[in-house]
C-alpha cells in the first residue's frame, strides 16, 4: 500500500490515558486545596498576530470542536463577526484598521481574542461557587459548568473581559484551552486548524523561545517595537501574543496595556470579606456580652402604676 | 410642635385594669413581618454568595443556581415592602432635640439607667438611626443590586461599574445585617417590645418607661379609649403578661 507524504496517521483506537486531571489543581474557586503532588510542565498557546491572515479557521475549529452553533448574526460593517464573544463563541478575530503615524501605512491588525489563561486569574478569584473555576498546574484555567451558579462575578473579576454568561442555561463560558483535548495529549483545535501557523502550542518555555525568533525576524523588517505579550500584572499568561507594536497593545482592539486584577475586586474579595465577617460576628458578640453583663430592661409595676395615673388624670 | 409629628392617628391608649397602648395596626404589622422575612431571606441567600464558608446556605434555596436567581427578586419585594414601612413611619422618625441628648447619654441607656434620659416620642434615637440607616442601605442595595443583576440588566452597566456595584452591595449588605442585629437585640433586650409588633400594643408601663412623651401626647390629645366610646377595649389579662415577661 502506497503511503503519501501528506497522509495522516489513522486515529488511535486503544484507550488514551489522560495526562492530567483533578489531582493537578493548583487553585479551585471558593475553596482551599492541598498543593498537588507534582508540577506539570506549563503549557502555552502563542498567537503571532503578524502571521495571521484573518481567515477565521480557528474560530470555525473552535465552534466545531466545542460543538457550538452561534445564531446567524448581522453584519455591522466590520469583519469582526460576531461582533463580540458569546457563550458560543469562545474565540473571536478582532479586526482593527490602524494607520501607523510613522509610516502613514494602513496596517490591518487582526487579534484573536479569547481567554488568556492568566497565571493569576481574576475570574477564579471573584467566583463564589466552590469549584466552578479551576486552575491546573499546566496553566489551564477552566470552568466547571455543573458548579457554576451564573452570578457573573467572573466577568467583573476578569481583566480581559472574556467570560460570557448564557441567557439560556445561566452558566459562564469561555475558552478552555481545549482542556479536554490536552487531557489526552492533543493541542488546541484552533492551533491545529491555523493554516499559517500563526497559532502554535507547546510548553511555555518553548513558546517563549519561539517568540524570540519571531520578534527578531520582525525587528529585522523594521518593526522596532515588536515584542511578546505575556503581561506580568496577571503573573504572565498561558496564551501569549507576538505583537508588531508591543509598546502599544491597546491598538489591537483594546488589548490592555498592563492588565491587573482590578484593585476594587481585590478589596471586595480580600479585606472586605474579613472585615465584613468580623463586623457581623462583633455585633453578635456585643449582644451576647451585653445580655450577660447588663441583662434585660424590664418594665416595673411602678411604671404601670404611673401610666394608669396619667391616663386616669385627664378624665377626672 | 404639631401632634402629627408625635403620634400616629391609629395610636390609642386603652384604659382599664392594666393600661395598654395600640402601637401598630394589623396592616403595619403584616407590612413589617413581610419586610423582615425578606430581609432574613436576602441575608441568608446573599451570605451564601458572600463567603465560601457560607456557600452551604445555598442548599436552603435548592442550590447555587436557585439562590442566585431568587435573591434579587426577594430584593425587589423587600424594596416595595420597606417602602410601605417608610411611608408609615418616616414622620415620627424625624430627628428631635431630645434625640441628641439621648445619644449623648447612650452609656446610661446601655446600662439600663433611664432616670437621666429625656422623655421621648414614639421612637428613640436608636430606633430612628435603625430606621434611617435601613432606608439608606436599602436604597443603596436596590441600586447596586440592579447593576449586578446580570440575568436581566447586564447590558446597562460597564464591567467597571459592576465592580464598584459589587463591593458597595456587599458592604451595604454587611452593614444592614449589623443594623438588623442591633434592631433584633434591642427588641429582645427591652422586655415588652415584641408585643408591639405581634399583638400590636404595648403596656402603659412600657410606654411610660420608654416613650413617655408619646404616651403623654396620646393622653393629652384625647387618643384615649376609656371604654365608653370605643367598641372593643383591650382584654385585661393579656397585656399584664406581656409586661411581666
Ligand atoms: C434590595 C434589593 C436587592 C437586589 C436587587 C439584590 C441583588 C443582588 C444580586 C443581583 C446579587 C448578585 C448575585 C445574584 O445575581 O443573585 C446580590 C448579591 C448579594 N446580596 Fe443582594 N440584592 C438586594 C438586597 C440585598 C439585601 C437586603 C441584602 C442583605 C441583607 C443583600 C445581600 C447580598 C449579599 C451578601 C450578596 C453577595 C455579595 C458578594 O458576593 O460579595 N442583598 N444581590
Ligand atoms: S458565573 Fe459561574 S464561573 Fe462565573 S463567577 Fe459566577 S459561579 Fe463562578
Amino acid at each position: 500500500m502506497t503511503t503519501f507524504e501528506y497522509e495522516l496517521p489513522n486515529p488511535q483506537t486503544e484507550d488514551v490515558k489522560t495526562v492530567f486531571g483533578q489531582q493537578d489543581l493548583i487553585r479551585r474557586s471558593a475553596s482551599t486545596i492541598e498543593p498537588p503532588a507534582r508540577q506539570l510542565t506549563p503549557m502555552a498557546k502563542l498567537i503571532d498576530v503578524s502571521k495571521c491572515i484573518g481567515c477565521k479557521a480557528c474560530q470555525a475549529a473552535c465552534l466545531e470542536w466545542n460543538d457550538k452553533r452561534a445564531p446567524v448574526g448581522e453584519n455591522v460593517g466590520t469583519y469582526t463577526i460576531p461582533p463580540d464573544l458569546s457563550p458560543q463563541m469562545f474565540t473571536l478575530m478582532r479586526f482593527t484598521e490602524w494607520i501607523n503615524p510613522e509610516t502613514d501605512n494602513l496596517e490591518w491588525l487582526i487579534r484573536k481574542d479569547g481567554c488568556m489563561h492568566c497565571a493569576d486569574p481574576g475570574c477564579l478569584k471573584a467566583c463564589p461557587a466552590p469549584g466552578a473555576i479551576v486552575q491546573y498546574s499546566n496553566g489551564i484555567v477552566d470552568f466547571d459548568h455543573e458548579r457554576c451558579i451564573g452570578c457573573g462575578y467572573c466577568v467583573a473579576g476578569c481583566p480581559f473581559n472574556i467570560p460570557r454568561i448564557s441567557k439560556t442555561d445561566h452558566r459562564a463560558y469561555k475558552c478552555t484551552l481545549c482542556s479536554d483535548r490536552m487531557a489526552i495529549g492533543q493541542g488546541p483545535a484552533c492551533a491545529k486548524s491555523c493554516p499559517t501557523h500563526a497559532i502554535v502550542f507547546g510548553t511555555k518555555a518553548e513558546m517563549t523561545e519561539h517568540a524570540e525568533t519571531r520578534i527578531k525576524d520582525l525587528k529585522s523588517r523594521g518593526y522596532q517595537n515588536a515584542g511578546l505579550y505575556d503581561p506580568p500584572g496577571v503573573g504572565g499568561t498561558h496564551v501569549m501574543y507576538v505583537l508588531q507594536h508591543a509598546d502599544k497593545p491597546e491598538i489591537y482592539a483594546d488589548l490592555p496595556n498592563n492588565p491587573v486584577i482590578s484593585p476594587v475586586v481585590n478589596l471586595w474579595k480580600g479585606a472586605a470579606k474579613y472585615a465584613g465577617l468580623a463586623a457581623m460576628a462583633g455585633m453578635v458578640a456585643f449582644g451576647v456580652l451585653h445580655r450577660f453583663v447588663e441583662g434585660p430592661n424590664r418594665v416595673t409595676p411602678k411604671d404601670e402604676e404611673e401610666a394608669k395615673q396619667l391616663t386616669e388624670d385627664p378624665r377626672s | 410642635m404639631s401632634e402629627r409629628y408625635e403620634i400616629d392617628p391609629s395610636d390609642e391608649v386603652h384604659v382599664g385594669e392594666r393600661v395598654t397602648v395600640d402601637r401598630y395596626t394589623k396592616a403595619a404589622r403584616l407590612n413589617h413581618w413581610l419586610t423582615a422575612a425578606c430581609l432574613v431571606l436576602l441575608a441568608i441567600s446573599g451570605l451564601a454568595m458572600f463567603h465560601p464558608d457560607l456557600f452551604f446556605l445555598s442548599a436552603l434555596f435548592g442550590g447555587g443556581q436557585n439562590t442566585r436567581a431568587i435573591h434579587p427578586w426577594i430584593g425587589v419585594v423587600l424594596f416595595f415592602s420597606f417602602g410601605g414601612l417608610f411611608l408609615r413611619f418616616w414622620r415620627l422618625n424625624l430627628w428631635r432635640p431630645e434625640d441628641g441628648t439621648w445619644m449623648r447619654r447612650l452609656y446610661d441607656v446601655l446600662i439600663n439607667k433611664e432616670d437621666n434620659l429625656p422623655e421621648l416620642g414614639k421612637y428613640n434615637a436608636g430606633q430612628k438611626i435603625v430606621f434611617w440607616g435601613m432606608s439608606l442601605l436599602i436604597l443603596i442595595l436596590i441600586v447596586t443590586g440592579l447593576a449586578i443583576w446580570n440575568q436581566y440588566f447586564s447590558e446597562y452597566t460597564t464591567v467597571e461599574q459592576k465592580r464598584y456595584a459589587l463591593i458597595l452591595h456587599s458592604a451595604a449588605a454587611v452593614t444592614i445585617i449589623c443594623v438588623w442585629i442591633v434592631h433584633v437585640y434591642a427588641a429582645i433586650w427591652v422586655k415588652g417590645t415584641f408585643s408591639a409588633m405581634i399583638q400590636g400594643y404595648v403596656t402603659g408601663g412600657w410606654a411610660w418607661k420608654h416613650h413617655r412623651k408619646w404616651l403623654k401626647a396620646l393622653v393629652s390629645g384625647k387618643h384615649v379609649d376609656d371604654g365608653k366610646a370605643a367598641p372593643a377595649p383591650a382584654p385585661a389579662g393579656k397585656p399584664g403578661q406581656a409586661a411581666a415577661e
